[in-house]
């Protein structure tokens, strides 16, 4: 069985992001890029699918601009075995990610897509599920814990009341949440011979797909901002100024 | 205009993200009609006929409805769709898992998350964590929207619509529900509490978020957690809050052991009143407290529960 997965470059994790001066968007030159977190837990995932003897190999790819090859070449080096780059530096909202992503189904035949909850960028939570709807398959999104079956896998999902479990029926998709696993990081050797495993370079026209947008992002705001408060010497004074100022217990 | 919104029920009955993802569809304007869709659930559906601004209630008694599978859910939504502008559901676990799904069939986009409605084609939304708010037009016909609870105060429940049941839209078995382990509390819903009290990984171990417990009890709030306190084991995922977590507004929040990590702040930097302990003055969390007490919180709390014992 194949491992499809999608990555996809984002802003990292750490890096406080600044709303640019005219609200167009979000201030992008010289900030730290890296891998969504999401996406590095599914490659992870799919690694130790065809570890323990259950994938036979992981494709990842990527829709994005050249740099994303930076992004398939970090999952070539944590042990995928191939990659696709999709190239395009329109802003490819997450319908036209599932379109593409399922024509590389229909080329690929992949026995099971994992793809991030969300990203951490846009925060949209879409791509899974509407893949996951083009192609007729069935879903398992928020996955902390996948387990492959004779054609089916049982999904450990977490949900607002605590954690339920779904059987799939293969192939399907999954979406990975936080807890599904640590990915590991790569090692300077693996480093060294993922730049030797092939990347296919690809553009959206050669699927035949419309990436058009269709939200239309008309301004970017930085949110209200909270400022600090007051420091208090002790828990009396605390619950007294809770009591009496700010009035909430 | 029509819009639809997906109730969020399970067999306890209606939950209150419902009345928050109809504020959200009163604040866009139209018919708004409420899909009940479960196993056995004309109780459920009479409450929402109690719902303020609702002029229907469809219901779709089905046990395919039971655990809310995305697949057949999505089937339902898409063969009522046709009479619809806008589909709105809460921004839940539930709500998330299948919006997406709908909006996939009927090729459109989906807005997720929205806080505000600036008209009938324009949202406000955060992205990256909350540290930015973009205001996006869809240009589709219909729009498929999810709700920040916490953005929309909920409606009254003093109205009485009419409840009409639809046909159910069958099983396409692609996935099947095999068991689910809630959490069992007798204490508010964190999304849904006045005040929230969480622990991070200060906190240690899974034992000492007794010591919020009492103090949770004293005040009947809700007990939340960091990240790094669910993945450590102390609490279960559940309790999680922040941007991949729960998005809590609570009037008061007090956040106990927790550095304040984007992440973190993401789920909860809108509460009305924030309190941070922390025994780091540095600590980021203290840049959005409007107290903070620098102390051990293994001091801190047991003396907060006598305080408010007094
Ligand atoms: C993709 C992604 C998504 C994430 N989503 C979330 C999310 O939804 N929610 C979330 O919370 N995090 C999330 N995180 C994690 C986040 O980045 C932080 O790692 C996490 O919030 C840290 O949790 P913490 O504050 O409990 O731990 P730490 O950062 O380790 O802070 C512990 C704090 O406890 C204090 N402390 C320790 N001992 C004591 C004591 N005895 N008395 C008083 N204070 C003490 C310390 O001074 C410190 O400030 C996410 C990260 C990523 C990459």
């Amino acid at each position: 069985m194949k491992v499809l997965v999608p990555v996809k470059r984002v802003v990292d994790y750490n890096v406080k992001i600044r709303v640019k001066a005219d609200n167009s968007g979000v201030d992008l030159a010289n900030v730290k890029m890296s891998m969504n977190p999401f996406d590095e837990i599914s490659v992870e995932e799919a690694i130790r699918l065809k570890e323990a003897g259950k994938a036979t190999e992981v494709v990842v790819v990527s829709i994005g601009p050249a740099q994303a090859a930076e992004t398939i070449r970090t999952a070539l080096a944590m042990g995928a075995d191939r990659g696709i780059l999709i190239k395009t530096d329109e802003d490819v909202q997450p319908l036209a990610v599932a379109k593409l992503l399922k024509a590389v189904v229909a080329e690929e035949a992949p026995g099971i897509v994992i793809v991030g909850k969300q990203a951490i960028d846009d925060d949209s939570n879409q791509t899974g599920q509407m893949l996951s709807a083009l192609l007729g398959w069935g879903q398992a999104t928020f996955a902390s814990k996948i387990v492959i079956g004779d054609g089916s896998a049982d999904v450990t999902r977490e949900v607002d009341g605590g954690l339920e479990t779904l059987t799939l029926k293969l192939p399907a998709i999954v979406t990975s949440d936080l807890r599904l696993n640590e990915p590991r990081y790569a090692s300077l050797p693996n480093i060294m011979k993922a730049k030797k495993k092939p990347l296919a370079e690809k553009t959206p026209a050669d699927y035949g797909v419309d990436v058009a947008p269709r939200l239309k992002t008309l301004k970017v705001e930085e949110p209200p901002k909270r400022s600090a408060g007051i420091k208090v010497p002790d828990v009396a004074t605390l619950v007294a100024k809770l009591k009496t100022e700010a009035g909430v217990i | 205009m029509a819009i639809l919104v997906l109730a969020e029920n399970d067999a306890a009955g209606l939950k209150p993200a419902t009345l928050n993802a109809v504020a959200a569809a009163k604040a866009i304007g139209g018919d708004i009609h409420v899909l009940v869709a479960g196993e056995g659930v004309a109780a459920t559906a009479a409450e929402a006929a109690k719902i303020d601004g609702v002029a229907k209630v469809l219901t779709a008694d089905d046990a395919v409805y039971a655990n809310r599978l995305a697949e057949p859910l999505a089937a339902l939504v898409v063969s009522i769709a046709g009479a619809y502008d806008y589909i709105v559901a809460p921004a839940t676990t539930s709500g998330k898992n299948v919006t997406p799904r709908i909006a996939a069939l009927l090729d459109v986009a989906q807005i997720s998350e929205i806080v505000k409605v600036v008209s009938g084609d324009t949202f406000v939304r955060p992205i990256y964590a909350g540290n930015a708010l973009a205001t996006v037009q869809s240009s589709d016909a219909k729009k498929v929207i999810t709700v920040r609870t916490t953005a929309f105060p909920a409606v009254g429940t003093s109205g009485s619509a009419p409840v009409e049941a639809v046909a159910s839209a069958g099983n396409p078995g692609l996935s099947s529900f095999v068991g689910a382990e809630l959490s069992k509390s007798e204490r508010p819903e964190l999304t849904a509490a006045r005040i929230v009290i969480s622990g991070g990984r200060g906190m240690q171990s899974g034992d000492n978020f007794h010591l919020l417990d009492k103090i949770a009890d004293k005040l009947g709030a809700a007990v939340g957690a960091s990240r790094a306190a669910v993945d450590a084991g102390f609490v279960p995922n559940d309790y999680q809050v922040g941007q991949t977590g729960k998005i809590v507004a609570p009037e008061l929040y007090v956040a106990v052991g927790i550095s304040g990590a984007i992440q973190h702040l993401a789920g909860m930097k809108d509460s009305k009143v924030i309190v941070a302990i922390n025994k780091d003055e540095e600590a980021p969390i203290f840049q959005v407290a409007d107290y903070g007490l620098v102390a051990d919180l293994f001091k801190a709390l047991p003396e907060l529960e006598a305080e408010l014992s007094k």
